[in-house]
């Protein structure tokens, strides 16, 4: 499938965005998806529509066990299941970012959305991605349509987080013809009916993991009931039990102690598809909510006509259109990361995991982004709905619910947020990137005179382009000061590395906001981009507010006296931007919405 | 067997209308458009019947270049190949001739298309094709059984129900339940792009109206609620300020 792109971003490295300036031209934006590719999402959006809509009461009852699966299978036979899987394996072998659409649009479905992305996530591709010849001809084709449906098993009750110290434990038979397991696993999405198991456990007393293929006819595999759970009930989630659970020894998944960098590398993924999913739900969210508010009369005019709903509709629309801005970008960069790699020689699925390593702090910053704009969204349109939001019977309280696990798997945001800086720091030790020379510069900054300059220059986006290079220089500063303070243990400051990572993902975000609606100024003209205009601005200044909020009490934290003064200094300079009516910009955004009675973009 | 498949390039069911240039013109921006939902039927019947019976399918669409990713849908759903009449589907005979021309050449078994488009809803396209080519049509079909050269057809009529048996070739106007919409798979969407869409010119300009204008149906007015036990006021509302009595 083909999208344009430029030969210069085969060039970016993940993470590289805080300190090279990217140009629009070289990002992916979804205004660009080919006509095959809206087919696919058609596709989609037709299926929950057709299958999951009308069922969603029936699904979350789990009084019928079969419904699920028998979802599962309809989304198989019209491919849903097999987007990831090359065609050599019975799958459609689309781009990274077509199967990110796919997530975005069936992101909307609820349980199923959980249960879909469990199987051909964490479900599947382990084995695209790690599994031998064999194993792959063995599973691959069965999984992409849908026959045997997969669950992933890593949490243990008394690992979550901590995913590596698991008790699992994979015994070798004195003929050593298969490893015996025994131990339990927990929130086990698809447990209830899957057929194959990816399971974590050590090799007597090894140090780290390692994955097997675990079919459920092995034998030895129990379950506890499905769990009682806020939101997303109609996933099945079970506890499993593995005892004397012989498998053997070909289904071990790549080598000994691999296990724990599958997990690590197989969430990456999880992550950024979750961040699409997100997308998917908040556009559903949004449409609902606006119709409601249109319809829904007080005082005798809409609700929609009220400026405390439009600052709502305004801001649910601009956070999940700059959610959306950034993860196609990253996703088009993993594609061309992904080509680059291939066209070096690289193999497929080493290539797909390089790919998707590069670009590992994106990831874990469009989960925590897209989860917390979800939950925004599900919130205001519970307020929006009035009491009929908190009614049970009303379309927002199962997505209230629903939206709240989110945060919490694929990595809880706390975790994630440590992970974005503490890979942004990994790659700046080991030379991958050079923050150095750019956080060196900053610091000289500060000691100079502040540059008033640049007030009058013109184009597009001239003043918005300068608070965010002075966002990230924000971001530079404190970060660059707090390794200095801390050095190794800076880990240890985890509402520091939380402030540094808001940040980060602040200036991610916004940044990819204003390049896609720079990059779409060039295709359709300035006058029919008012809107987008005014989002990017929009989203800018939460993210310029934010990124002073968080940088303040970050240094606040650590620095004293001269050094704290200056700093704070520093960081008032670095997070002004120049003042736009944004109570208007908000009204031309909600009014534009609203006229559309649906989330437009 | 060969079957054609008529489809019309329709905005969707949701969509809001507006009219440009003096109200002479359908004002396609921001329009999201569609397969005619009674096509659609007539299209996923066809490919049951394509799968059944190991037929060649065909769709049809007169239309300009903007109609052409509705038609590749119809590919995805099943069809073998597509041919678009590059001409504006501007009025039911103008459309019936095109039909009536390509289907004669093409030398179908059944030429299947909606009961109507859901656009203009003339609903008589299928019965001016029949009428051109000299074949019996039959509209609306809610169940279609091909048994040989023979099909058995039903269609509700007012206060029962049609069965009637036709001999091959025939045309037909199609609704539910003949068949539920199929939606296009990943392989059939993949496929697509590979299928031939031939783009021919139309034949002859014979148009049978002339359109002079649109108008959009006057606004709601506000409900008034009138106690129940107030029948005189409510007679003397009707009678002098909604003055339908």
């Amino acid at each position: 499938m083909e999208t344009s792109t430029q030969d210069t971003q085969k060039a970016i490295k993940g993470g590289e965005f805080l300190i090279r300036e990217t140009a629009a031209s070289e990002i992916f934006i979804p205004e660009e998806w080919s006509e095959e590719q809206k087919m696919i999402a058609q596709t989609c959006n037709d299926f929950l529509d057709q299958e999951v809509f009308p069922h969603l009461d029936e699904i979350d009852s789990m009084k019928n066990p079969d419904i699920m699966p028998g979802l599962m299978d309809k989304a198989g036979a019209l491919g849903l299941l097999g987007t990831s899987v090359p065609e050599q394996y019975g799958g459609f072998g689309m781009n990274f970012n077509t199967t990110m659409l796919v997530a975005e649009v069936t992101g909307a479905g609820h349980s199923f959305a959980v249960a879909l992305n469990a199987h051909t996530g964490i479900g599947t591709l382990p084995i695209l991605y790690y599994a031998n010849e064999e194993q792959k001809q063995k599973y691959l084709p069965k999984l992409a349509t849908g026959e045997w449906k997969a669950a992933y098993c890593l949490t243990e009750p008394d690992s979550g987080s901590d995913a590596n110290s698991g008790k699992t434990k994979a015994e070798l038979s004195s003929d050593g013809k298969h490893y015996t397991i025994n131990g339990q696993k927990m929130w086990i999405t698809n447990g209830g009916f899957a057929d194959i198991f990816i399971v974590f456990a050590k090799i007597e007393d090894d140090k780290n993991l390692t994955a097997f293929i675990v079919e459920k006819g092995f034998g030895g595999i129990t379950m506890n009931e499905e769990e009682k759970k806020m939101g997303i009930k109609g996933s099945s989630t079970r506890q499993v039990f593995f005892n004397d659970c012989k498998v053997p020894v070909e289904n071990m998944l790549s080598e000994r102690e691999n296990g724990f960098k599958i997990a690590v590398n197989i969430l990456n993924v999880g992550r950024i598809k979750l961040g699409a999913s997100a997308i998917g739900a908040c556009k559903k969210v949004i449409s609902t909510a606006v119709n409601y508010a249109g319809e829904r009369k007080q005082f005798g005019t809409s609700i929609s006509d009220f400026g405390a709903i439009k600052y709502k509709i305004a801001e649910m629309t601009t956070r999940n259109f700059a959610s959306e801005s950034a993860s196609y970008r990253a996703g088009q960069n993993i594609d061309d990361a992904y080509d680059a790699l291939l066209a070096s020689g690289m193999d497929a699925p080493k290539a797909r995991l390089k790919s998707l390593e590069e670009f590992a702090i994106e990831c874990a910053i469009l989960k925590v982004h897209g989860s917390e704009v979800l939950d925004y969204v599900v919130d205001e349109g519970v307020q929006i709905y009035g009491g009929m939001g908190f009614s049970a019977e009303g379309p927002m309280d199962r997505a209230y619910r629903d939206a709240r696990i989110n945060r919490i798997f694929e990595g809880t945001n706390e975790i994630n947020r440590m992970l974005c800086i503490d890979m942004l720091l990994k790659r700046a030790m080991k030379g991958h990137l050079d923050l150095m020379t750019p956080a060196m510069a900053v610091q000289q900054e500060l000691m100079s005179i502040p540059d008033f300059g640049a007030a009058d220059e013109e184009g597009i986006f001239v003043k918005e382009k300068k608070a965010l290079n002075n966002l990230k220089k924000a971001g530079l500063m404190a970060a660059g000061a707090a390794v200095q303070k801390f050095m190794q243990k800076l880990g240890e400051e985890q509402e520091i590395l939380t402030n540094l990572a808001d940040m980060l993902i602040e200036g991610y975000i916004a940044e990819s906001c204003l390049l896609r609606v720079e990059k779409l100024i060039a295709q359709k003209g300035e006058a029919n981009c008012q809107v987008e205009i005014d989002m990017a601005k929009v989203y800018l200044h939460r993210a310029v507010e934010i990124a002073g909020s968080a940088g303040k009490e970050a240094i606040m934290s650590f620095a004293e006296g001269d050094e704290l003064r200056l700093m704070l200094m520093g960081l008032k300079r670095f997070t002004k931007m120049e003042p736009f009516n944004i109570k208007d910009a908000r009204r031309r955004i909600a009014d534009h919405v609203i006229a559309k009675n649906e989330y437009p973009f | 067997m060969k079957i054609l498949v008529c489809i019309t390039h329709v905005p969707d069911t949701t969509s809001r209308i507006s009219f440009t240039d003096n109200d002479t013109k359908f004002d396609t921006n921001g329009v999201q458009f569609i397969i005619g939902p009674y096509d659609d039927y007539a299209l996923a019947r066809a490919v049951e019947l394509k799968e059944a019976n190991g037929a060649t399918l065909t769709v049809l669409n007169v239309g300009l270049a903007d109609a052409e990713p509705t038609i590749r849908k119809a590919l995805a759903i099943g069809a073998d190949d597509a041919i678009r009449v590059n001409a504006e589907p501007s009025d039911s005979l103008f459309v019936a001739n095109q039909i009536a021309h390509y289907a004669k050449e093409g030398g179908y078994d059944l030429i299947l298309m909606g009961r109507e488009s859901i656009d203009f809803n003339g609903g008589v396209v299928h019965g001016m094709v029949g009428e051109i080519l000299g074949l019996p049509s039959i509209s609306p079909v809610m169940t279609l059984e091909l048994d040989g050269n023979t099909a058995q057809l039903s269609r509700e009529i007012e206060g029962g129900k049609e069965q009637i048996e036709v001999d091959l070739p025939f045309v037909a106007g199609c609704q539910e339940p003949i068949a539920e919409w199929k939606i296009p798979n990943m392989r059939g969407i993949m496929t697509a792009r590979t299928k031939p869409l031939n783009v021919v010119e139309p034949v002859g300009d014979e148009t049978g109206a002339t359109l002079v204008n649109f108008e959009m149906p006057p606004a709601k007015g506000a409900v008034k609620m009138i106690d129940a036990d107030n029948v005189g006021e409510l007679v003397d509302l009707l009678k002098n300020e909604a003055k339908v009595l």
